[in-house]
This record gives C-alpha cells, structure tokens and sequence, in this order.
C-alpha cells in the first residue's frame, strides 16, 4: 500500500466571525442566549451563535408573514431568478462553503466539495426552473402557496438539506423560518448572508439557530402553516402529534435501516465499493445508509474477505485532507450512541471487527466497524445507528432477502446487487422503501424524488413530486 | 279427516296478496365474509338491528386487510380496473334497493358513476402520479406509485360519501377497513362488492360507532393510513390524528370547508394513498 503525504485543504478561504446572531427579516439580530459549535475533528471551539427563545420565533415567523403576501405576488419568472441567483452564488462560493462545512460537521472535504455542494447548487437551479412553471406541474391550474414554512433540518448534511427544503418552498411562493442543527449551524448563517447578496427580500427567509426547545416552539408556533422536519423518527412522532388538530401540512423524513442486498451473481468488486460507499459515506451519518448487509450465503466468504480488505485501506482522520474517506463523528452525544449500540452488538453476540487503523486523541472518532453473525432480532439489526457500523446478515433465497430486507419499521431506501436486470427489477418492486439502488448506492440527484415508506416518514423532496409539499 | 278441514279453513282466512317478508340481517362484512360482531351485539336502525362492531371485529379487518393487500396490489392494473368496473354494474343493478332503504336516486347514479370514474383510474394513476427522472448520471431513474398498504377509513355519513372514500383507496392497491354508521346501506354495499370479484379482505367494512372504534384503528401498528374525511367533531378528529403518530400513518384530515362529495374528486383521495418509489438502475453497454 502506498503512504499518502497529508494534502490537507487550506482554511484560509473561510473567514468565521467570533460570534453569529439570528437572522430575522434580512438582519442579523441577537437572542435570548448564546452556544457555541465546535469542530467535531479537534473539539475546538469554531464561534458562539446565537440561541433563539420564544420570542425571537415570534418575531421570525412575523417577518415570514408579512414578507409572504409580496413574495407571493411576485411572478413566478421574478422568483426564479431570486433563485437562479443563490444557485450561482453558491456555486461561486463553493470552496469556501465547503471547507466550512468539512469545519462545523467533520465530513471529509472530499465529500463536502464533490458532493455536497454540487449537489445544493444543482437543488437551487433545478427548482429555480420550476417557479414560473408551477401550474404545468400537475397539481392543479392555479397552484397556490401554503404560507409560512417552519423548517428544521438535521446536522448529517448540513447546507444540502438546507437546500432540499428552501428551494421548493421559495419556488412555490412560501416564505421561510428554518432552525439548522444545534451542532451544525454555520453554513445556513453563511446562506442567510448569500440571501443578502442575491437581494433576495427581506423577511423571505429567516433563519434561527438553537437546540431542540428552538424547534419545538417554531413547529408548534399557530403563525406556521407547513412544517417540514428531517430527523429521528422519535422527534417525527412528536411534532406529527403537535400538528395533529391543525390546519398545517406536513412532511418527515426521518430515520432508516436500509438493506444493501447482495446476490450471488453480483460483479463483487463492485458491490464491495458500493457497500462501502452504502455504510462508510458521510461516516455512517446518512438516514439512508445501507446499514444492513444482505448476502447472498454462496458469496458470503468472498464478499466478506473483499469487503474487508477494501476497509483495511479507508482513511480516516483530518476531515480537511483532501486524501480521507472517513471523517470525525459529528458530536461527543453522537460518539456515545455509536459506541452503545457497538457494545450491545458484541454483548449480543455479533463478531465485531475493524481494520487497524489510528484515530486522532483529538476530536470525536470512531473506526469503520463491520460486525458479523447477526441476527434479526439484534439491536444492531434494527436500529438506526447512525454511524460507520455495518450489520451483516445472510440469505439463501431472493425471497428470504425480500422478507429479510422489509422486516423492519423503516422503509426509506435498500440496495440491490445483481447481474440480472429482471431480478433487480422484480426484487426492486417488492422492496417498501422509497428509494432503491441497483448496482449502486447513496445517489442524490434533485430531480429524483427522496422519501420513506412506513415509519421512515411521509411526503417527498426532490423531483416534480417535492413541489406538492408546498403547494395547496 | 277435522284436521284437514281445520288447515284448510286456516289458509282461507289469509288475504290472497299478501306475504310474509324475509328480512335482511345486517351483519359485518370481514375477509369476504359476513360475520356477525364477535361481541354479540347489535343496535337499533330503522326497525333493524344492525351489528355493533367491537375492538376485536376492527383488529380482525385489519388482519383480514393485510393478508389481501399484496394479492391485490399484484393483480395487474387493467384487472383492478375491470373490478372496479363490475361494481359499478352490480350497483347499477340493485339500485332500486338503495333508494328503498332511503338513498336518492340521483344519489345512487351518482355513486355508480363515481365508482365507474375510479375504475378508469386504474391503469392511469401510475403515468399521472410517476416520473421519469432526468438525473446528471448515467442512470435509469424513475419514480412510480405504490400502495401505502391497509388505509382505515372514517366513512361520512352518506351513500355517495361512503363510495368516495372506497373507491380512491383499493383503486390505489390498497386494502380497507371502512368504519360507518350507514349500517343498511353500507352492508348491501358490501352484498355488491361480494359479487364483483372483489378479492375477500380487500375491502372490509365495520357498522356501528365510528368515534368508538376509530381509535383502535388509529393507534393500530400495522395500519398505514387513516382517512378521517368522515368525522365531524374536530376533538375527536384530533385525538385520531395524534393516535396515528405513533406509527407515522399517514393522516387525511376532514376536509376544511365540509364535504362535497358531487364534486369531481380529483386526484389528491388517491395520492394522499401512495407512496412514490424511486429506483435507479445504472446504464451501460
């Protein structure tokens, strides 16, 4: 194997002030308290932000309010290129946002730079095109706004679903409060600052930083009337039975425990990369992670010893060198679910095992876990880890893999390994998740509908389909 | 030789037109058959008594929707649609029996054409409701709907209400369990859906008390959605709706401005029923 040199991204192109506030009807304003957010692959303190209380949501979702009747008159062509705007200046400031993002959520720079940001740029683009074009869209002739979103996003992807959430609503003529993750905050205050630089109006978007109580008083705010959450499915059961009784719309997408399924007639080389990709992308932080192996029991010592080998070569380490696959774990409180649900797999009886590798002293890590001899009935089987741990189970037949596959509450996305198209399609059709890969794995595109089945959540964004969120 | 003359004399004190009737019991309708409650009880309807479905006639239905809900959702669209199609002429043909019971005529036709409408939604919904996607990779991507699987249904408190909050929901794949306080005309619904080649279980249909049972059905976990377009009381409308959080069902709420069931229906009482899959397969030589 060869030595790599570190090539580490300079961080010289973002300019962090020491402290951030809210930002309300186009200004940044102080509120009720302070935290900071740190960097997850050095524990050091990256700024302090500003906490909004009550009051400084009753204040976003005033601005929201009254920037709504305007931005909702404005011809659909005027809005586009309001959004078309953002889509270039994010494309502009790309390197910047992305070194930012490597900063506050410890994702390798590799993925921040070539996934990541491509991918919000291209969200913005492809919804700014849908704004002057919405009564072609097949919701109706005269498709109307809902009004004020309330949108509260996770800290795995921090400025993508940022994206994922206010270009849809922007286009379809809502106006906007968006609380990003406690641990996360950054990249949507740096967004709030490309909403000035497009000129975009004032009270259009607004976004408030805080923790959990932040989000409940903003979902639960009467002044709101759509509410789109991406998180736990434990925080989607709360704010379903929040809005239960009111007039708000409502989307979740919440969490997973997909199936990668490998058959034994799969290019094995290539599901191995996909596995990988499937389980190791984003460090496990991924709602859609293919966090449950599949094999094929006639291929399961050739997948195993490949999939291994390919481990043994994954990189993990300083999330700015342009050379690491892995990055840091997102949060001290992340690490520590991580690790509990690892113990649970060997005190259950799982075979765990990681390749040799040297994680920092400094900053919140965890190595490329793979456990082996699971069971259905293991914690780590059904519940959604959230980090670079993958469950191996077998099957002997495509029937036993669909049965395997759909034996759990979650129903967000599964992987399908095979040579055979019809088998893929067949298997594909009987999966119930919302999203299935074959022969690949954790592809994004915003023209392509994303979305649970069952307890993963409801309603869908990307594609045609994630305008109807927004629209009455 | 008397008893003879006895029987006779009796037969000739019955007036020549007139005949006993044989009633109808009103029972459930459950799994393709007509059980009564398994809770022995009934009410008072009209000078019937219809059953009054318990907690365990709503989890049997649910069972019973659940086993027929892969079956029906694999029966080829065209099939469903010519399904929906024989209701509509079974219905057609016993309508002088709803507006016996109290159903206007105009109610009925109306009823029969709506489930004429849906059949035709049958092959139709996947190219209105799917997509193909043009992602920037060199990939097949496309977005079909699904069923969301078994759908318990509030139904309003109308004929033609009742038909509409059917018909939408297994035209879509899924399988129902309808609550209603529409016993007769609810059950000779079900005496037509028996004779359509409906598959048993797709459609199920409890009488009784809604607000009673709807909660049983709300919190049940292997429920997938739960359509409320049929209640009334806003307080019991939101007590279903948080019930169903437990297992993230999808909720229809009661409509805002009341129930109109004369109007075309659009699409949104089948969507509100789908679920999109979208599956990438890789292209190449």
């Amino acid at each position: 194997m060869f030595e790599y040199a570190p090539a580490p991204e300079s961080r010289s192109v973002v300019d962090i002030a020491p402290s951030y506030g809210l930002f309300i009807d186009g200004q940044f304003e102080p509120g009720a308290g302070s935290f900071k957010t740190v960097n997850p692959a050095s524990e050091e303190v990256l700024t302090e932000v500003a906490l909004a209380g009550p009051d400084d949501v009753e204040r976003a979702v005033a601005a929201a309010r009254s920037a709504f009747e305007p931005w909702s008159a404005l011809p659909g062509s005027e809005r586009a290129k309001y959004l078309f705007r953002i889509a270039r200046i994010i494309q502009e400031r790309s390197r910047e946002l992305a070194v930012l993002e490597s900063l506050d959520n410890g994702k390798p720079i590799r993925e921040s730079r070539d996934v990541d940001l491509p991918l919000v740029a291209a969200h913005f683009f492809y919804y700014a095109g849908w704004a002057d074009k919405l009564r072609y869209a097949g919701f109706g002739t005269d498709p109307r706004p809902l009004g004020v979103a309330a949108q509260v996003i996770p800290w795995n992807f921090p400025l993508l679903m940022l994206a994922w959430k206010v270009a849809p609503a922007l286009a379809t003529g809502n106006t906007v409060v968006l609380k990003p993750a406690e641990t996360t905050p950054l990249s949507a205050l740096f967004f709030a600052d490309i909403c000035r630089q497009a000129d975009l109006p004032a009270g259009v978007v607004n976004i408030l930083t805080g923790a959990g109580d932040t989000g409940r008083t903003l979902v639960e705010h009467p002044g709101v009337d759509k509410v789109a959450f991406t998180g736990s499915t434990e925080v989607g059961r709360q704010i379903a039975r929040s809005v239960a009784g009111t007039r708000k719309r409502l989307t979740l997408e919440l969490g997973g425990k997909a199936a990668n399924i490998v058959f034994d007639d799969a290019p094995i080389d290539q599901a191995v990369e996909g596995i990988v990709n499937g389980i190791f992308f984003n460090q496990g932080h991924v709602c859609c992670a293919g966090s449950r192996l599949l094999v094929q029991e006639s291929v399961f010592d050739e997948v195993l010893e490949s999939l291994k080998r390919r481990m043994a070569t994954l990189r993990v380490g300083d999330p700015l060198d342009k050379n690491t696959d892995v990055g840091a774990i997102n949060s001290a409180e992340q690490l520590e679910r991580i690790r509990t649900l690892s113990d649970a797999g060997s005190q259950e009886g799982a075979e765990r095992w990681s390749p040799p590798c040297e994680l920092p002293s400094q900053g919140f890590w965890f190595a490329p876990t793979v456990f082996t001899g699971v069971t259905q009935a293991h914690r780590i089987a059904r519940e959604e880890i959230f980090g670079p741990v993958l469950s191996v189970l077998t099957f002997r037949t495509p029937a036993e893999a669909i049965e395997k596959a759909n034996n759990t509450p979650y129903g967000l996305s599964a992987g399908i390994w095979s040579d055979k198209g019809s088998r893929i399609l067949a298997v594909a059709d009987k999966l119930r998740a919302g999203v299935v890969w074959a022969n690949t794995f954790n592809k994004f595109d915003p023209t392509s509908p994303f979305g649970g089945y069952k307890e993963s959540g409801y309603g869908r964004e990307g594609g045609r389909h994630g305008l109807e969120a927004y629209l009455a | 030789m008397a008893v003879k003359a006895a029987a006779t004399a009796w037969r000739r004190t019955l007036p020549e037109t007139t005949r006993l009737s044989v009633r109808k019991t009103y029972k459930l309708f459950i799994g393709g058959k007509f059980p009564r409650s398994e809770s022995g009880r009934t009410y008072l309807v009209d000078g019937d008594n219809v059953a009054l479905a318990s907690r365990k006639d709503a989890r049997d239905a649910v069972v019973a929707a659940r086993k027929a809900q892969p079956g029906w959702a694999g029966a080829t669209a065209y099939n469903r649609g010519q399904v929906l199609y024989r209701i509509a002429e079974m219905l057609e043909a016993r309508r002088e029996e709803f507006i016996a019971r109290g159903v206007s005529e105009p109610e009925v036709n109306a009823a029969v054409d709506r489930w004429v409408w849906y059949a035709g939604w049958s092959d139709k919904i996947a190219q209105v409701h799917g997509s193909v996607n043009p992602v920037a990779g060199p990939y097949f991507n496309i977005s079909a709907p699904e069923p969301t699987g078994v759908v318990a249904v509030v139904a309003p408190e109308s004929f033609l209400g009742l038909v509409s909050v059917i018909a939408p929901a297994i035209v879509t794949s899924n399988t129902v369990v309808v609550l209603t306080g529409l016993p007769q005309a609810a059950i000779t619904l079900a005496e037509v859906i028996a004779t359509s080649d409906v598959p048993a279980g797709v459609i199920n249909i409890l009488t009784g008390d809604a607000a009673g049972n709807a909660p049983w059905l709300a919190s049940h976990d292997d429920v997938n959605a739960l359509d409320l377009t049929g209640v009334t009381n806003p307080e019991l409308a939101t007590e279903l709706e948080r019930g169903a959080a437990g297992s993230l069902k999808r909720v229809l709420r009661p409509p805002a401005e009341g129930i109109d069931s004369a109007a075309e229906p659009g699409l949104q009482p089948m969507t509100a029923l789908l679920e999109t899959k979208t599956v990438w397969h890789p292209k190449g030589f």
